[in-house]
């Protein structure tokens, strides 16, 4: 199964194991992961999902869709290149041992 | 500073109205004891999903926690499974049905709203389904796996939710609704009809000014019989229309009521001590102090936020712009802003495409703006409405007009302090 490795803005790391298909956001949420809120749900409407992937596991993501571009924009910590939301992230095996580095802020 | 540690928050509603209280309280430095009540059977979990993702085929049915496993430990916030029967406010008490009592320095009201029971014969049928709580979903989620044939009363968020969703899944799906329109008190002419045409070309059969007069046990199945007279055979039966806001107790307790726990800019209720948020909460408008209660899970976590720091001693007025979003199927409905009859609406963008919004211009300024999959005029929109921005008809058709452009224009102007 796909594991997820989040890290906090101090250093701290948590590293979740998860179901084939189960969203970044539902994993953090479910397993406690401080700093990712998905106040909407997972419908990429309230942008409280905002991860940083590293660049290496870039090219292993599916395409920013242009409503996820659009929300992207109006994250509370300043959008990068490697901003995603992590509702629109669903988890496989291809993606392998993902590492996001959680925002400073996220509301 | 006070580090409030003699204090205790007793928070009466364990949704994301009532955990954002208790959250926001231990952000903001709150040192004293934190209790939640939770009348409900599960951990606090997400509504938006429950007529959305939680039904679809593909659904393992699992809620998603409002906070994960370790937040309340971790927090040290107290989260009962108790339901309070009765507030006594001089003592500063509140009685639980266990039949203990907990005290409280500070009380907040987050009891959300309660569906709208469906008036009339049958409404009590095995078959016939409301949707609001987790238990409501479950039993909906099971429902949906074996149904073929599906009438929903009500063409509200809800309603219309659940109808793209069971029409997507392939059944068949009749949406019964007294008014002319869907979503008729929440969203425009223009829009409310777009949608109607939307949902019929996917296939619902949408019966507008149309109610329900019974449901009848029909064989194996069921028959919901309209104010027409037409009898609609179905397996399965959800409506949807309306809730009241949960105030008995409040009520009971001598705190002032109208639609709503009545609070003031501060959302102090009318006896001190005494809070209200969310969905149950009747609060005055920022700018005309009209009383009003929204039902929008903005509402509730900023509303939570802001009674934290008030309880904290801040004297702010809640200020913040309202919004709402619906999911039905692959349509994205987001508006900014609170439209009333009489705004007039100006179009911006392509209804045929599937991608437009709808302002709604009000005493020469914007007042909301409805938009169909257009995502980046409604982030805008929020900022624009935010600040009441003048436009006119002319300047919203004027080639090259945008939202996310008008708005990007004024960043760096001065903006509101937040609340």
């Amino acid at each position: 199964m796909p594991t997820i490795t989040f890290t906090q803005p101090t250093g701290e790391a948590t590293e979740v194991t998860v179901e084939e298909g189960t969203s970044l956001m539902r994993a953090a949420v479910t397993n406690g992961i401080e700093g990712i809120v998905g106040e909407c749900g997972g419908q990429a409407m309230c942008a409280t999902c905002h991860v940083f992937v590293r660049p290496e596991f870039a090219g292993q993501l599916p395409e920013v869709s242009d409503d996820e571009d659009e929300m992207l924009d109006c994250t509370t910590a300043e959008r990068t290149d490697s901003s995603r939301l992590g509702c629109q992230i669903k988890m496989s095996g291809e993606l392998g041992n993902i590492v996001v580095d959680v925002p400073s802020d996220q509301v | 500073m006070e580090n409030f540690s003699s204090e205790s928050v007793l928070i009466i509603g364990a949704g994301q109205a009532g955990i954002q209280v208790a959250d926001s309280l231990r952000a903001e430095g709150f040192t004293g004891a934190i209790t939640i009540l939770n009348d409900e059977a599960h951990s606090p979990y997400q509504r938006p999903p429950l007529s959305k993702d939680y039904l679809g085929p593909e659904s393992t049915a699992e809620p998603l926690p409002l906070r994960g496993p370790g937040f309340f430990a971790a927090k040290d916030i107290t989260l009962l499974a108790a339901t309070a029967v009765s507030v006594d406010t001089e003592a500063r008490s509140v009685r639980l049905s266990g039949g203990t009592s907990l005290d409280y320095t500070h009380l907040v009201f987050a009891t959300g709203a309660a569906n709208r029971a469906l008036p009339c014969p049958g409404s009590d049928l095995d078959g016939v389904h409301e949707l609001r709580t987790l238990t409501n979903a479950r039993r909906l989620h099971d429902s949906l796996s074996t149904a073929r044939k599906v009438v929903v009363v009500g063409a509200g968020f809800i309603g219309l939710e659940f109808a793209a969703g069971a029409r997507a899944r392939g059944l068949e799906v009749t949406v019964l609704e007294f008014a002319p329109r869907p979503m008729g008190r929440a969203l425009s002419a223009t829009a409310s009809d777009w949608f109607t045409q939307r949902h019929t070309g996917d296939g619902i059969d949408l019966r507008l000014n149309e109610g329900v007069a019974a449901i009848h046990r029909d064989g194996d199945g069921l028959s919901v019989e309209s104010t027409t007279g037409t009898r609609y055979p179905a397996d399965l039966v959800l409506y949807g229309v309306g809730v009241n806001p949960r105030t008995e107790l409040a009520q009971a307790a001598g705190l002032e009521v109208e639609n709503g726990i009545v609070v003031d800019s501060a959302l102090r209720a009318s006896v001190p001590g005494v809070w209200a948020v969310g969905d149950c909460a009747s609060f005055p408008h920022r700018d005309s102090g009209a009383r009003m209660r929204l039902e929008s899970v903005q509402n509730a976590t900023d509303q939570g936020r802001h009674a934290a720091r008030s309880i904290m001693g801040d004297e702010s007025s809640y200020a913040q712009t309202p919004w709402f979003w619906s999911t039905q199927g692959a349509i994205r409905l987001q508006i900014a802003g609170v439209s009333e009859p009489g705004d007039e609406p100006v179009l911006l963008g392509d209804p045929a495409a599937g991608k437009f919004s709808i302002a709604l211009l009000r005493n020469g300024a914007l007042a909301a703006v409805e938009s169909v999959n257009s995502p980046a005029d409604h982030i805008a929109a929020r900022k624009l409405v935010d600040l009441g921005l003048a436009l006119t008809t002319d300047e919203i058709s004027a080639p090259g007009f945008s939202f996310k452009a008008l708005a990007k224009s004024l960043t760096g102007i001065p903006q509101p302090a937040p609340a």
